[in-house]
């Protein structure tokens, strides 16, 4: 435990500068954009130039960037991520009102391309170069040649059109009132589709990371000995091979959660997903430019926190990660 | 609007708006392709320069250069790319840009790894006593040598480009004057359910290209491997 506390205080620190430059990389770069707020609020709203100079100037808009960037950094240490124009709601609550849903999107994603996924490495990395090693392998490279809107379009197609088995989309049935287990199934009914079109994309690179890395630990001494103690095959392959192969699995996890959230915006898109990815692209579609700088932050913290709970576990998996810090 | 296989003229038939799909799938064959590449070289490039100065100069640089790289990798690559799309606005040169933003922080991370063991190496040595300039050094000693692995990558680096290419299109944020796939999934989302193969036929096109660049780039790697493990 104290080896996890020690690495914890170590990430959190080296955390602090990656956001600083996140949030001051971002704002620049949303500072290029044409327009501001005031543009996009009299755009719905209309008005002549004495409003928007002075809504410019109750908004501060009117003070130079650095300003309003030490403003902004000020407002951040507060939690106040400013306010929306297209949503008329501070952005926190914006943002924080779609991020379970996300979250739920990618941790069922996360867990069916992770399980089922090193399920299938250990398939195919328990016989290399058998039939079904090959099959996997090929099968696991076009997996991953697929765009992620495209299988859920198809899915849509499929699932939805064809056998009318899953809803083509939203989160759940609006307005249905149902409560407790009734709407935990009428969620997990809708969700059903978004999750496997995320999942089946990524379920290949830990299929073959899986596979490579048991190819690896097979040829270590350790199996060699356990052969040779007559163990049986089923054991060698799960206690053994599998368990050693599964710590560059972990570290993926931490460094797929980035990707995921990216995949996650064309997914909720495609299918109707009230979530952070869907809020991305309305932002982009109504030039909220503060949304999307609000959203930007928060998913870097949520890769921030997800990469430390992963380095945190790996940690705990294996012991030789920071013992030497721990002696010292 | 014509189904596939109805007409041989048009063989895959045309969208709502009476598009040849068939030709469609030829120029948006360019695009991606185009797109692909220049972005992943241009990944490879910024990613490779800023690998190169980090690990060769080491120090202060080196930890401001990581830094940026650790922000860079910790954003969402798409959501970055979104981001810069529409602020500059769209169009080819701002795509291949985008995605190049997002994926410059392999190369980038390869590259500082293979440096930092190129120079503690004697050739290296050698050119300092003889008095060349460290930049020199770095670009014309290091750089080739630091090359092979970052390349090895370099097919990974393009299919995820023209992935990325295809999304950002099917959202409506690619070049608006060209014909891309992803923009024509996009377009036969809205007859899905008359006429899927609209949106099914131009993925099977994507599928069938990054799988061509995957193996392409395999192929690639284990002829050098064997090449040079020969000699």
């Amino acid at each position: 435990m104290r080896r996890a506390f020690i690495l914890l205080r170590r990430r959190l620190i080296g955390s602090i500068p990656v956001l600083l430059i996140v949030v001051v990389g971002t704002f620049l770069l949303l500072e290029a954009a044409p327009g501001d707020a005031v543009d996009a609020y009299i755009g719905t709203t209309g008005g002549d130039a004495g409003l928007i100079e002075s809504l410019r100037q109750s908004w501060g808009l009117d003070q130079s960037a650095g300003t309003r960037l030490a403003a902004y950094l000020w407002s951040l240490a507060h939690l106040d991520l400013g306010y929306s124009v297209t949503f008329s709601r501070p952005i926190r609550d914006v943002i924080f009102e779609r991020l379970p849903n996300t979250l739920l999107l990618m941790g069922s994603a996360t867990a069916l391309s992770f399980g089922l996924g090193s399920a299938l490495g250990i398939v195919a990395g328990a016989r290399p170069g058998s039939f079904r090693d090959r099959f996997l392998s090929i099968g696991s490279l076009a997996l991953y040649a697929v765009p992620g809107f495209w299988l859920g379009l198809v899915l849509t197609v499929i699932f939805s059109v064809q056998l009318r088995w899953f809803p083509s989309s939203g989160i759940e049935t609006i307005a249905s009132g149902k409560t407790g287990f009734a709407r935990t199934l009428d969620i997990a009914q809708h969700l059903a589709l978004p999750v496997a079109a995320l999942g089946v994309i990524y379920l290949a690179l830990y299929l073959r990371i899986m596979r490579a890395g048991m190819a690896e630990v097979w040829r270590m001494d350790f199996v060699l000995a356990a052969r040779a103690k007559g163990l049986s095959r089923r054991r060698i392959v799960i206690r053994h091979v599998a368990r050693n192969a599964l710590l560059p699995l972990v570290t993926m996890l931490g460094l797929q959660s980035a990707a995921m959230l990216g995949g996650s915006v064309v997914i909720e898109s495609v299918f109707s997903v009230p979530g952070l990815g869907r809020l991305a692209q309305e932002a982009v579609s109504s030039r909220d430019t503060p949304l999307l700088l609000g959203i930007i932050l928060v998913c870097a913290v949520l890769v921030i926190v997800i990469n430390l709970v992963v380095d945190i576990f790996y940690a705990v998996l294996d012991p030789r990660v920071g013992a030497s810090e721990e002696a010292a | 609007m014509h189904r596939w296989f109805q007409d041989w003229s048009l063989p895959l038939g045309t969208d709502r708006l009476g598009r040849d799909v068939l030709a469609g799938l030829f120029h948006g064959a360019r695009t991606s392709l185009a797109v692909g590449l220049a972005s992943a070289a241009t990944a490879i490039i910024i990613g490779t320069i800023v690998g190169t100065l980090a690990g060769f100069i080491g120090g202060l640089t080196d930890e401001v250069l990581m830094r940026v790289t650790d922000a860079f990798q910790t954003v969402p690559g798409f959501l970055l790319a979104l981001a810069f799309v529409s602020v500059v606005g769209p169009s080819l040169f701002v795509v291949v840009l985008a995605i190049a933003l997002g994926t410059w922080t392999g190369p980038a991370r390869i590259a500082r790894a293979e440096v930092l063991s190129i120079r503690e190496r004697d050739y290296i040595a050698s050119a300092r006593v003889i008095g060349m300039p460290p930049l020199e050094i770095a670009f014309r000693e290091v750089l080739p040598n630091a090359l092979p692995p970052v390349l090895a990558l370099s097919s990974v680096i393009v299919a995820a480009a023209i992935l990325t290419e295809a999304a950002l299109s099917f959202l409506g944020l690619g070049d608006p004057n060209r014909v891309t796939w992803g923009g024509m999934i996009a377009e036969g989302r809205t007859v899905l359910r008359s006429a899927p193969f609209l949106s099914i036929i131009p993925g099977i096109a994507l599928v069938l290209t990054v799988l061509g660049v995957y193996l392409a780039g395999e192929g690639a790697v284990e002829t050098t491997a064997t090449r040079r493990g020969r000699s």
